[in-house]
Formats: structure tokens, C-alpha cells, sequence
């Protein structure tokens, strides 16, 4: 699998200005497999925007992002990229499979299935379930279901903790923890303590 | 993962939840009816006048019903994040939207043409004129979403961008309005409507091939 191949996402000197306040400057980074980048701070410090410009949103208004050398805007990153925001990206009309597979049209199949990745975020036998009946909760899990089915190295998350219940930490922190030790990387905010005891956690403070 | 499957998913998905959403498709239909069988009550009873003045009425008021479909093209995606997905595909983000397009003609241009033929009797156009009518719809409608898309990828992430969009698309409606009307009230007197109908393709080609480009810049442009 194309995950154990070395990579490597850079920031070289990030600056973003928002309204003419600084959110951060001379910002530089660099996370490679099996590692996972915590970004912390208040609300309002500019994780969400840092992860928009590694998303290739935003640009960053000094600086540049690189994965493996080149720049976020080749379509290998596109490749080797998930990313979940606030906004899920889930359709409410739509039932739980025609979600996921929508989703997987748009991107490279990865090792599992629907039904297995529904089976791992514990929403098994959700199939045809419109998703707007579904809870807060389980439309994040829903969210993250995308991610074991869809091919990424790369993980983009902000705060995928947000509406879970203890349970739900537990298995998203396992799933993580798991994508890790297969060789991907991850780059998250959370206000929730990180638990992955296996896994090397950078953390960048934005204040 | 192929770019076939992703644009036939993209087009599926949009019927779907165009059927799900049933006011989407009726909302268009409803005011291109509506306005056409206001225009006998508003005119008075003069077949002629109302027979001349049909090209320009059907013309006109799908014009304003393609308007008025516009925002369904991109609102819900902006908002549930389906768009920023869209936009983070490996597959080139103009031909997914020119999946969106499609769908969208499909949901709210073909049911025009579908009721058109009614309206043009009720309007007391010849009959000889209702397949250039037919045609000029055909090609015509397509062009106002896929200019309308431009327009609405821009305004999408405004709060009130109403305005704005029409003041952007309507100027570039002009053309083509002025294209169908033209060939149909033409086909009206027996005259020949070749040139209108070639620069009707013309226009539609064009729209097809460049279109989308602009309409997926503007797009990430919206969502940053």
C-alpha cells in the first residue's frame, strides 16, 4: 500500500492576517508518517484557518505548504488528503450509503468497503437511513467513515471530537491510532486531551 | 476511480435530492406558468397582439424562471460542506460542475420545454413555429444555467447575494434572449431562422466549453 511510502507535509514560514490582526507568523512545521500534529489554542487563535490553508482554502499570506516537496496545489495531495471540517459535508436528504458512496465516487477507494468502514464507526445496519435522522454523534462518525474508505495518507481534522460521546473518543482515538501505525499522518485541532499512547503527537500552540 | 463515475454520481446525487426536494423543480415551473397565463389577463382580449408579442413572453419568462432556480445550484452544498468535498476531489472540480449543471437543467430547463408547447397554444402561437420554439429552448436553456452558474458560484458565500446575481447574469442573458425570441417570432411569419439557430449553438458551445472553468475558480474563491 502507497501509505508506506515517506511523506512529508512542510510549513515554511506561515503568517495569516485576518482583519488586520496577526493570527500567527514565521509559523513552520513538519509532520511525517506515523506522527500526528495537535494544533491548540483559544477560540479564535486561527487553527480552523491554519487547517483551511493547509487545505488549500485559504492561502496563507506569507509562507508556503509543501507535501513531500511540492506544492498543495498538485493533485497528488488532493490525492493523499481527507479533510473534515464544522460542516460535515453530508447531504441530510440523502440515506447513509448514498452518502458514502457519492463520497467515494469523488475520491481513490482505500483498503475497506462501505459496510466494513460503516461496521468500524459503529453504524452498521444504518444503511438506509436518511441522514438527517441521524444524531449529532452519529453524523460525525458518519463523517468519519469517509475517511477509512476513501485512500488518504493525510488527515485533516477540525475537532472531530465535537458531539461525541466517551465512547465515540475511545473509537475515533482507536481509528487514529490505527491510520498512524499504517504509516498516515494526521493534522488536528481538539480542546478534548489527546489519548494516543502509540502514536508521536506534535503540538503547536497558537495563541 | 474514474472521472466517468465521479461525474455520473455527481448528476445522480443531484437528481436524488431534487426528488427529494420537490419545491426545487416545482418553483421554476410554477412562476413559467403562472406568469405567461397572467399576460391574456393583463393584455385583454387581442389574439393578434398577444400572438405577436408570444416569442418574447414565453422567452422572457424563462428567462426570469432560470433566475429564480439559481441559488438551489450551490446553496445547500455551500452550506452542509458537500462543497468544499467537491472542491478537494482529485478530479478536476469544472467537470464535476459541469456534472451540477447538468443536473440542474435537467430539474429546472426540461420541464420548461415539457410545458412550453402548452403555453404557445394558450398564447395562440402558429403552429408552425412551435418546433423552433422547442428548439430554441433546447438550446437556449442550457446556456442561461451553465452563465447562471458563474454567477451563483460568485454570490454563493455573500448573505445577500440576490441582487448582485442577477445584476451579474441578467446583461449576459441578453443574448440569447434576444437569439430564441427572434428565431421564433421569425418562424411566426415563415421566414427562415438559420443564422439565429447557428449562433444559438454557437452560444451554447461556447458555455460548455468555457463556463465551467470560471464557475470552479469562483467557487473556491467563495469558500475561502
Amino acid at each position: 500500500m502507497s501509505m508506506a511510502r515517506p511523506l512529508v507535509l512542510e510549513g515554511h514560514a506561515l503568517s495569516c492576517i485576518r482583519d488586520d490582526r496577526v493570527l500567527f507568523r514565521e509559523l513552520a512545521f513538519q509532520v511525517k508518517n506515523r506522527q500526528v500534529l495537535l494544533l491548540e489554542g483559544r477560540n479564535g487563535s486561527g487553527k480552523t484557518s491554519l487547517l483551511r490553508i493547509l487545505c488549500g482554502f485559504r492561502e496563507p499570506d506569507a509562507g508556503e505548504v509543501r507535501w513531500c516537496g511540492e506544492p498543495i496545489t498538485d493533485v497528488q495531495y488532493r490525492m493523499d488528503m481527507a479533510y473534515i471540517g464544522h460542516l460535515e459535508g453530508i447531504k441530510k436528504e440523502l440515506t447513509v450509503l448514498e452518502n458514502l458512496k457519492v463520497a467515494l465516487a469523488l475520491a481513490q477507494a482505500g483498503t475497506c468497503n462501505i459496510q466494513e468502514a460503516l461496521a468500524r464507526v459503529q453504524l452498521a445496519g444504518f444503511d438506509d437511513v436518511p441522514a438527517q435522522a441521524l444524531s449529532a454523534g452519529q453524523k460525525r462518525r458518519l463523517s468519519l467513515a469517509r475517511l477509512l474508505m476513501t485512500h488518504n495518507a493525510l488527515w485533516i481534522l477540525d475537532e472531530p471530537f465535537t458531539a461525541l460521546d466517551k465512547q465515540g473518543i475511545a473509537l475515533i482515538e482507536q481509528l487514529m491510532m490505527e491510520h498512524c501505525d499504517q504509516g498516515g499522518m494526521i493534522v488536528l485541532t481538539s480542546h478534548h486531551e489527546l489519548n494516543l499512547p502509540t502514536v508521536d503527537v506534535q503540538r503547536i500552540r497558537l495563541s | 476511480m474514474s472521472l466517468t463515475a465521479a461525474f455520473f454520481a455527481i448528476i445522480r446525487r443531484d437528481l436524488i435530492l431534487a426528488l427529494r426536494r420537490r419545491s426545487e423543480i416545482a418553483n421554476p415551473l410554477f412562476f413559467f406558468v403562472l406568469v405567461i397565463t397572467l399576460f391574456p389577463l393583463g393584455v385583454g382580449a387581442k389574439p393578434h397582439l398577444l400572438q405577436t408579442i408570444a416569442p418574447g413572453i414565453i422567452w422572457v419568462s424563462a428567462l426570469l424562471a432560470a433566475m429564480l432556480s439559481l441559488d438551489s445550484l450551490f446553496r445547500s452544498d455551500f452550506d452542509d460542506g458537500s462543497l468544499e468535498q467537491l472542491l478537494l476531489s482529485p478530479h478536476p472540480v469544472s467537470v464535476l460542475i459541469l456534472g451540477k449543471v447538468f443536473a440542474h437543467w435537467l430539474v429546472t430547463g426540461l420541464p420548461l420545454l415539457l410545458v412550453a408547447p402548452l403555453l404557445a397554444v394558450f398564447l395562440g402561437m402558429p403552429a408552425g413555429s412551435l418546433g423552433i420554439l422547442l428548439l430554441t429552448l433546447l438550446l437556449g436553456t442550457p446556456v442561461l444555467s451553465l452563465i447562471g452558474a458563474i454567477g451563483v458560484a460568485l454570490t454563493v458565500g455573500l448573505r445577500r447575494g440576490g441582487m448582485i446575481l442577477s445584476l451579474l447574469v441578467l446583461p449576459l442573458y441578453v443574448p440569447v434572449l434576444i437569439f430564441a425570441s427572434n428565431a421564433v417570432a421569425m418562424a411566426a411569419s415563415g421566414l427562415p431562422v438559420g443564422p439565429q439557430l447557428n449562433i444559438l449553438i454557437a452560444i451554447l458551445l461556447m458555455a460548455l466549453t468555457l463556463a465551467p472553468w470560471p464557475t470552479a475558480a469562483a467557487l473556491k474563491m467563495s469558500v475561502s
